[in-house]
């Protein structure tokens, strides 16, 4: 019976599990419904009530009333008062889904590794250390970049397209941006979604405590190929995703550097004015 | 207090000039009955147009990956759909409805400005015209919210996207100029002793309405004029790499976007309030607030705008204020259903197919109110918006308050206009069939939105039951469609065969009913005076005292017109 009731109320309630964040917005939703079902039940039924109970029959006679001022007042009052609930449920609620959390003490180390700027819009975990991943929409993919530029002028990051990749256990900080048009950010089960605007940042976050893929896409028109416009996140052990990472360190500084012999030997047959930075 | 009787007018107009009539008529006519009609008539072709869209897509969407359309195709098909059913559908409904009714139930001969009147219809016809003309060549394709950047000239080069715009300013207009003439109308042309607390409250509805359109479409003006602009003459307002930006759109679009679902809802709210007293056999319970909470409603939907943009880059205290300010429109809404629910309390309600159709929207408006309460939570909103879950949402607003009373509307006064009732079995079906089809289409759409599908997608991932949910809401899309055709055939049917319809067939409360049906082309030989906001009640109990030989009450507030004319 447990078991059927809270498959009923999974039926019902967004998609959590992934991260603490989500897993918040959920308990608020259900607190939600749960108010909201029963108001549902109040006004549709003595709907149905009052057309069952008073339908014209004969001897019937309508009641010539206009209004009654205390049950006005007071259900008006009694509207207000629910709705305040709401408000404050929703305050009480509302640092634990927009604050990161610290990084669990089985995260990953790098996370920290460079210094983060919090502002008013951007939200860091107490101790200041989270695994920072700019996200990039772009028609019709989404590029991740990772901290770790090996050049000075920030160039060289690792990135990924389509797939992020990510440790578990440590909180890692969404800087989302786009390129082109509006996009908007979203993996259900790790919170909620950001527009990615061209000209501004949207930020969020989220912490995974069980390694594996959550998939989410791109949820705000952005052309005509917007329905495949997927995402997902894969959620890897600490070490793995420091192997992941340097890993791909490496293929990018070897592609580099064969980059830079195949460009020397292009200048040599061609004359440098003619090489674009690739 | 007895006070000689004015003299009646022994000759009326509609006997010295003889009534046009022709094609020629129709396109010439500055009656604002005719211009109704036109109004009705052709908003409802937009209506089938807006349907057909919205079938092609459901067809689409019943299996995950279908191929029936092009993704391009499908991105025109949701423009269109939406663009249509707010812009040509319901917005200008309400206005032909206005245009037809207001005058007759305040007691005057025709609007303000009749000539005015007939350049807003001719307005709203070219508009469509021109936008459906697209069809032949692009039609738009950045959805009806045309957000930028993708509604830019990089991103949308074709002509569609201008073809929308075109629609935007020429329906924008012609909705000002006709709420202007409404609102003069409204404000100057009631019958004597009509006070504004004897106002017919679906009159206050549409006063509210007009004073909406005047204050909210300047803005969307605006807006598509600065998108017209960056288009073609290289100005940069929206545009970020040249210090302009995207995020203005949204507030620009959404300060009238809001606004706007105020002026599709509230004229509906009207029609409930004047419908449900009638077939309950009792006063509106709670006049007063009712009107107070129209105006409340519209003040308070200046303030909410910004809970469409709670994931755009917005601050936190914007997103509070919109948070709260969109709870408390809840309290205004929550009253009225309250009010009608009291309204058939202890009343002795006849089963007739407009209060069914109004008693459905109630029901269905009421679910669209209690999922806008997870929307306007910010937090929540974060999960989902852009889903499925604001389809579901919306559909259930829209439908509920503004759909079903129009086609409440439209049994109503159909025997006002035609002279014939519509046919109750039929009426009866068509509920039957629209209120099942709205629920198997839209109850599941929530949960497909929990589920993670985003809207204005043409394929999806059949994860969990994604394509049952899709399959069950197919089919009652195409419920809803068998429900709207029937009403079509009903209205067919009875414009000939209906049973004639006397004046005033549901012994209803407003003066629409003191005259004949149709009514005349100067509407009134004489106009009664109002002594409540119940005049024809009023009337109808006068002229049973004098039929049943009592001596009048006072003098002769009732025009002796009142008993050849009225009953």
């Amino acid at each position: 019976m447990g078991q059927l009731s809270s498959a009923a109320l999974a039926f019902f309630t967004p998609q959590s599990g992934g991260s603490p964040n989500a897993n918040h917005i959920d308990s608020l939703y259900k607190i939600t419904l749960y108010i909201a079902l029963v108001v549902f039940v109040l006004v549709e039924g003595g709907l149905l009530y009052a057309l069952v109970r008073f339908r014209a029959r004969k001897g019937a006679v309508a009641a010539q009333i206009r209004g009654n001022t205390r049950l006005e007042l007071g259900w008006t009052i009694g509207a207000a008062v629910i709705l305040i609930a709401l408000a404050v449920l929703t305050f009480a609620k509302l640092s634990s889904i927009e604050n990161p959390s610290n990084s669990s003490a089985a995260g990953d180390q790098l996370a920290g590794g460079e210094r983060l700027y919090a502002s008013i819009d951007r939200k860091l975990p107490p101790n200041g250390k989270a695994l920072s991943i700019n996200v990039i929409g772009r028609q019709y993919i989404w590029q991740f970049v990772y901290p770790g530029a090996s050049e000075p002028d920030g160039l060289g990051a690792p990135y990924s397209y389509e797939q992020m990749v990510v440790p578990t256990e440590t909180t890692v900080t969404l800087d989302i941006v786009s390129d082109d048009v509006l996009h908007s950010w979203w993996i259900p089960a790790l919170g909620g979604k950001f527009q990615a605007l061209p000209g501004y940042h949207s930020y969020t976050w989220f912490k995974i405590k069980k390694p594996g893929i959550y998939r989410g896409q791109c949820a705000i028109l952005c052309g005509r190929s917007h329905a495949r416009m997927i995402a997902t996140v894969k959620a890897v052990p600490p070490a793995q995703f420091d192997a992941w990472l340097a890993y791909q360190k490496k293929l990018l500084s070897e592609a580099n550097a064969q980059a830079k012999v195949a460009r020397a030997k292009l200048s040599a047959q061609t004359g440098a004015g003619q090489v674009e930075n690739p | 207090m007895a006070t000689a009787v004015a003299p009646l007018p022994q000759v009326s107009a509609d006997r010295i000039a003889p009534e046009a009539r022709g094609w020629t008529s129709w396109i010439t006519t500055t009656d604002h009955k005719r211009i109704g009609v036109l109004y009705m008539v052709t908003t409802f072709v937009f209506f089938c147009l807006g349907g057909v869209e919205a079938l092609m897509m459901r067809l689409q969407l019943g299996t995950p990956d279908n191929t029936l359309v092009a993704p391009v195709i499908y991105n025109q098909l949701f423009t269109m759909h939406g663009t249509t059913m707010v812009f040509l559908f319901v917005v200008p409904m309400m206005a032909g409805l206005a245009n037809y009714f207001v005058p007759l139930m305040i007691g005057a001969r025709d609007v303000a400005f009749p000539r005015l009147n007939a350049l807003s219809y001719w307005l709203l016809l070219t508009g469509g015209i021109v936008f459906y003309a697209s069809l032949f060549f692009n039609p738009p394709e950045a959805g009806w919210t045309s957000v930028v950047p993708l509604a830019s000239s990089t991103y949308s080069p074709s002509g569609g996207e201008d073809a929308w715009i075109y629609l935007i300013h020429l329906t924008g207009l012609s909705s000002i100029l006709g709420a202007i003439n409404l609102y003069v109308t409204i404000a100057n042309m009631r019958a004597r002793g009509m006070s504004w607390g004897r106002l017919p409250l679906f009159v206050w509805a549409i006063l509210t309405y007009s004073v909406l359109i005047i204050l909210a479409i300047p803005v969307i003006a605006a807006a598509v004029t600065m998108l017209l602009t960056d288009r073609h003459f290289g100005t940069h307002f929206f545009d970020a790499a040249n210090g302009g930006s995207a995020l203005l759109w949204q507030h620009l679009f959404w300060f009238f976007g809001h606004p706007e679902v105020y002026i599709m809802v509230l004229p509906g709210f009207g029609l409930i309030s004047e419908i449900v007293p009638v077939f309950a056999r009792k006063p509106i319970f709670g006049y007063k607030a009712i009107a107070a909470a129209t105006v409340a409603i519209a003040f308070l939907g200046f303030l909410t705008w910004a809970h469409h943009m709670f994931t755009a880059p917005v601050p936190e205290a914007i997103l509070i204020f919109v948070m709260l300010s969109s709870f408390l429109i809840a309290v205004p809404t929550g009253v009225k259903v309250l009010n009608w629910i009291a309204t058939l309390w202890r009343g002795t309600v006849e089963f007739k197919t407009p209060l069914i159709f109004c008693v459905g929207g109630i029901a269905l408006f009421v679910i669209g109110g209690l999922s806008g309460v997870f929307l306007a939570t910010f937090p929540i909103d974060w999960q989902v918006n852009e889903t499925y879950f604001v389809v579901a949402h919306l559909h259930f607003v829209l439908i509920g308050g503004s759909v079903f009373t129009v086609f409440a509307a439209i049994y109503y006064w159909f025997p006002k206009i035609t002279g014939r009732m519509l046919n109750e079995s039929l009426g009866k079906l068509s509920f039957a069939l629209m209120f099942i089809g709205v629920l198997c289409t839209f109850l599941l759409q929530h949960v497909m939105g929990l589920d993670g599908m985003p809207r204005r997608v043409y394929e999806y991932d059949p994860v969990g039951h994604l394509q049952l949910y899709n399959v069950i809401s197919t089919v009652g899309s195409f419920l809803i469609g068998a429900g709207v055709l029937v009403t079509i055939l009903n209205v067919a049917r009875s414009i000939s065969h209906g049973v004639t319809a006397g004046p005033d067939p549901w012994k209803a409360n407003t003066l629409e009913w003191f005259t004949t049906s149709p009514p005349p082309a100067n509407n009134f030989d004489v106009v009664p005076q109002v002594r409540s906001a119940e005049p024809m009640k009023d009337i109808r109990r006068e002229v049973e005292r004098r039929s049943s030989g009592a001596p009048s009450r006072g003098g002769s507030t009732v025009p002796t017109g009142a008993t050849q004319i009225g009953i």
